[in-house]
Formats: C-alpha cells, structure tokens, sequence
C-alpha cells in the first residue's frame, strides 16, 4: 500500500485527472469550476459551505428530509401506547 | 431498574455549560460562511446543549426550556423554510433553490446567494436540534425521574 501510495498524484496540482473539465470517458464533469467561481458567485470563503448549499442544495433538502424522517420514525416507533398492549 | 436521583453538582456544572454550548452552536451556524461549520453541526450542539439540561435536570425542568409537544412543530418549521426557500426561488421564475432569484430588493445576485445559503443553514440547525431532542424525548419517556 505504501509502494502504491508514492505513485499517487501531488495533492493540489491543478493537471489532476480530478481538475479536468472532462472524464475519462469524454463526458463534462464539474472539475474545478467550483474552486474557480465559489468566491464569485456567493462572496463566501468556505467553499465547503457553498458547494453544501448552493451547487449541491437539493442534496442538502434530501439529507435534511432523511434526518426528519428518522425522528418521524422513532416517534412511531418508541412512544409508549399501553391501551393497545393490554 | 437502579435508583434515580437529583445531584446538585451535576445540576450545577449542566447549567453552568449548556448557556455556552448554545452560543457556540449559534456561532458555528452562523459563522459557517467563513469557518468550518454548518446547519448540521450547529444543530447538533445546540441540541447537545439542551440535551445537557434534560439529562441533568430531569423532565420538570426540562419543560422549562422546550417543552415535548413543541419539538415535531420546530423541525417541521425548519424543514419549509429550506423548502419554501427553494419555492420562492422558482416562483420567481428560477430554477429551484437557485437563490439568486429570491425576492429581497436591492441586492446583487452574488449576495442574495450568500443570504440563501445562510437561511437554509439556518432551517437545517432549526431541524436537526428539534430532530435530536425529539429521538431523547421519546426515548426517557415515562422512565424519567419527576
């Protein structure tokens, strides 16, 4: 693992296969376009939170939605109803 | 089941903290433009914070703070305003949770991006705290002390 882990490519540099406008197989991806625009398009440094809420915010909606539904769920599931067990 | 009582001490130590605690989990949502941070975490703490009260103080005070019946209504509440967020956007003729379509006059759209992002951070904290101290709400019930 270590040997395989010297041939990995330098974190950061911008000719990463992970930077490139396409992938292998000749689709566009995303690349760095948000390491480029994250600053101008929302005037946030952490582009953590940009990606989390801008780019990527319907995904946000869907995890907010799971964790809502597990509380629904142990609502159900864990409230005592002693009439029904009798 | 083992015996259940009050300690002062740790009543003391719980509500020296949880004031802390909250602050700070308003300053991670809060400050979640420029440091690392977010709804989620920031909802975490400040459910940790009201947790520390309802695990130290028992069920009587813990009505104090919020009560049971008002937790599902707060993350429903933090559920649509991400929801009706995203609507406003596409209601103005957007794409959904495009926020630089929101209607607030006077702002450029880059800014009106920055706002979008800090409301639905704001939903998502609202949600997660009300979601946490729901699951230990339903938990303890009836076998909390007095």
């Amino acid at each position: 693992m270590v040997y395989a882990a010297s041939d990995l490519p330098y974190r950061g540099d911008p000719d990463n296969r992970m930077h490139a406008e396409q992938s292998i197989t000749g689709t566009p991806v995303i690349g760095n376009y948000a390491i480029k625009n994250a600053y101008r398009d929302a005037h946030t440094p952490n582009m953590v939170t940009v990606i989390l809420g801008d780019y990527r915010s319907i995904d946000t909606f869907g995890e907010q939605v799971v964790i809502f539904t597990a509380g629904m769920i142990t609502l159900l599931v864990l409230r005592r109803n002693r009439k029904r067990l009798e | 089941m083992r015996d259940q009582f009050q300690s002062p001490i740790v009543l003391l130590g719980a509500r020296l903290l949880s004031p802390y605690i909250m602050v700070f989990g308003w300053y991670v949502i809060f400050h979640g433009h420029y440091s690392p941070g977010g709804g989620f975490q920031g909802g975490a703490l400040l459910a940790a914070s009201l947790l520390l009260i309802r695990v130290a103080g028992g069920s009587t005070l813990a009505e104090l703070q919020i009560k049971e019946f008002a937790t599902t209504p707060l993350a429903i509440i933090g559920v649509v305003i991400y929801f009706t967020t995203g609507l406003a956007a596409m209601m103005m003729g957007g794409y959904f949770l495009d926020y630089a379509q929101l209607p607030i006059p006077g702002m450029e759209a880059d800014w009106l991006r920055y706002t979008g992002i800090l409301i639905i951070e704001v939903g998502i904290g609202l949600a997660v705290m009300a979601i946490l101290v729901m699951i230990y709400d339903n938990m303890v019930r009836g076998e909390d002390y007095g």
